[in-house]
């Protein structure tokens, strides 16, 4: 751990050993800073609880497949445009249909054109259509599941490629310094030059039309791999900064000298000695990164420069119910109320993780 | 001084020139060769693309693309591929907008985050510092594109009330009363982040503050807490927040504010950015990131030199 001050090292597990055999106990086990971080997190029952929130809403967006197999019966990209939903033995439009209509005293009723979708049901259509229906007939809930396991997968998926590469950039930088540190901390200086938001849509919209075709590398335009490349690789100064600076620090430290002094190499240094003594930051970061993510993702698909139609993720879902907020406001508040709860949990997690892990490390990213 | 300033002037030309290079990366190597293909339409002849490609300077190799497309922007003649119509002029069309609501959102939330990182320091621990350390959470967690449209359906759309107007941007200079009154949610939309954001920096910031030397001086010197509060530790506690909000602003006034705009439907750069996006618009995305860039790399050196100013530890070199 970094945290181990000098203070710590004048009262050693030895004297602590002899200390209780003194007292004529037994001698105290010496316990590893995971051990007690841990500990400190288990009595952190709002982080926990925000924890099982947070799994919570993967499990259930997991879920979306059974969801529509057993309760909505109406799948993530075919609406019901035509459909009828059954209310106190009425039939009921899906959308209403628009155009005129005749009274029975000969005057005509005329209604806006169709796609007016219905508003949700909560179990009177018997599953279907619980959540309502957006402006195609689709089924809000089943979307609501699946564009939520398309947002949690591009948020965690990009969480981790951004780690895996801003812990080598950081290693690389930090361990080898010279020419190595300098281009790689330029290359952070680049990328750090454009707001996030804006670096994002230049990417996304790029990557929208052709796909990607480079080196090897086959990406289609409407992939989900598009969103999760670009929020990864935006986010990468934003992680690899703060751990060059930590591994910076580490660097010339005694652990290091002796590891070289036994003859390891460049690799076994950075990767079995220098690493496990920044994990605990990684791990906070990369919870602070998830929640992050998760936020551009949505900003990105509501801008139509993340996860391309008919795909649904939240983001496209709220964008989606932009233009019949009016009428029929449930369908971009659902999504965002989804959003809120699973970004607060990671965020409210995050916070309880580094109270518990690292106090010290710190994340900011403009939006 | 002078020669920081000279040093940093420099930097800035390379940063620059290496965000233009990746910008051209991003828009001419990316989508493939067949730009011209998209722009002449699915009925076009093979001439029609060569002419294209002839015009647009696409049969060049990359180094002469890249410095026309930097001259087409300098100079103002990068043109739409959609419509035709000027980038750059585009661009200024969108800044009075921008500005309006960057600079009225950047007094809220400065005003608000100061005022609620210090209160929740002064109180740390107890109740107040917790319901504000969780409102702060929530703010940062919520999207914005979200908080905007909740904020135009309550209270511009009926589901409370109609008091506000539905969106839409007002000229300062025709009507102020109005541009105020259209300006209010966006300005409260975009703030709320930041307001989370600064209120929790500078908690931590004061508090750290708070133990240091130069505190315990001012005590013993018999300064009331208020002086001290005021005069020592917010003023070395909002050093680090000048870092933050130099970069932060540049980056609203870039078009990092273009969720805000688009839900707001402000005709700003940001709002300009997003037609592109629908329409797959490159020239207007690339116009739009290098302002962008720009407005951070120029910042970044104003808060350093801003930063030396206010921290007499801290000298440039």
């Amino acid at each position: 751990m970094a945290t181990t001050g000098t203070t710590q090292e004048e009262f050693t597990l030895d004297t602590a050993a002899e200390l209780a055999a003194e007292a004529g106990g037994s001698p105290i086990e010496g316990k590893s800073p995971w051990v007690l971080a841990g500990r400190r997190l288990r009595r952190n029952y709002v982080a926990l609880a925000s924890l099982a929130v947070f799994l919570l809403v993967v499990i259930v967006c997991m879920c979306a497949p059974l969801y529509v197999s057993h309760v909505s019966h109406i799948g993530v990209i075919d609406g019901n445009p035509s459909g009828f939903v059954h209310e106190n033995g009425k039939k009921i439009p899906i959308l209403a249909q628009g155009g005129v209509t005749f009274n029975k005293n000969g005057s005509a009723n005329l209604t806006a054109g169709g796609g007016i979708p219905i508003g949700p049901q909560w179990g009177a259509s018997g599953g279907a259509y619980i959540f309502g229906a957006d402006e195609l007939g689709r089924d809000v809930g089943t979307r609501l599941l699946y564009g939520g396991r398309n947002t949690l997968q591009i948020g965690l998926t990009a969480a981790a490629i951004c780690t895996l590469f801003s812990i080598i950039l950081a290693l690389l930088a930090a361990y080898f310094g010279g020419a190595s540190d300098w281009i790689i901390s330029r290359f952070f200086d680049l990328i750090w030059a454009f707001p996030v938001v804006l670096l994002g849509i230049a990417l996304g919209t790029a990557l929208s039309i052709n796909g990607f075709h480079h080196w090897g590398i086959n990406i289609a335009a409407g992939s989900l791999w598009i969103p999760t490349a670009v929020i990864a690789f935006v986010f990468i100064p934003y992680l690899g900064r703060p751990l060059r600076g930590q591994v910076l620090a580490l660097r010339n430290r005694e652990f290091v000298e002796a590891a070289t002094a036994q003859g390891a190499g460049p690799l076994r240094i950075m990767f079995t000695e220098l690493l496990p003594n920044i994990a605990s930051s990684v791990l906070v970061l990369f919870t602070l990164i998830v929640a992050n993510a998760i936020l551009t993702e949505v900003g990105l698909s509501f801008l139509g420069a993340g996860v391309q139609p008919p795909h649904p993720s939240w983001g496209t879902m709220i964008a989606e119910g932009q233009d019949v907020l009016s009428s029929d406001p449930w369908l971009s508040v659902l999504p965002g109320i989804a959003i809120a709860i699973t970004v607060l949990s990671l965020n409210v997690f995050g916070d309880g993780l580094r109270d518990a892990l690292d106090p010290r490390a710190k994340v900011r990213i403009e939006h | 001084m002078v020669a920081f300033l000279i040093r940093r002037v420099f930097g800035m030309i390379i940063v620059l020139l290496a965000v233009s290079f990746l910008t051209y990366l991003i828009f001419f190597k990316i989508p493939g060769g067949d730009v011209a293909g998209r722009i002449a339409g699915k009925t076009a002849t093979p001439q029609n693309i060569a002419s294209i490609k002839a015009k647009l300077g696409l049969n060049h190799n990359f180094v002469v693309q890249w410095y026309d497309m930097v001259k087409q922007l300098v100079t103002g003649n990068l043109v739409s591929y959609y419509d035709g119509t000027n980038v750059v002029s585009q661009i200024k069309q969108g800044i009075p907008a921008t500005f309006s609501l960057c600079i009225g959102a950047a007094v809220i939330w400065l005003f608000f985050g100061i005022l609620v990182g210090t209160i929740s320091a002064v109180y740390a621990g107890r109740f107040s510092d917790r319901a504000i350390t969780a409102l702060a959470l929530i703010g940062i967690s919520l999207p914005v594109a979200w908080l905007g449209l909740i904020l135009r359906y309550v209270f511009a759309e009926g589901g409370l009330t109609t008091i506000f107007p539905d969106g839409g941007y007002v000229p300062l200079t025709s009507d102020p009363a109005q541009w105020f009154w259209h300006m209010l949610l966006p300005w409260f939309t975009l703030a709320v982040l930041f307001i989370g954001c600064y209120g929790r920096v500078l908690r931590s910031n004061i508090l750290g503050t708070i133990n240091e030397d130069f505190v315990r001086t001012a005590r013993a010197k018999g300064l009331s807490s208020r002086q001290i509060l005021v005069k020592h530790v917010l003023r070395a506690s909002l050093i680090p927040i000048v870092t933050l909000f130099g970069l932060d602003f540049a980056a609203v006034l870039g078009g990092g504010a273009i969720i805000t705009e688009t839900v707001f439907v402000l005709h700003g750069v940001g709002y300009y950015a997003y037609q592109a996006i629908q329409k797959q618009d490159l020239p207007p995305l690339m116009g739009v990131t290098l302002y962008g860039a720009a407005f951070i790399v120029v910042f970044s050196t104003l808060v350093d030199v801003a930063y030396a100013y206010l921290d007499p530890r801290i000298r440039l070199t």
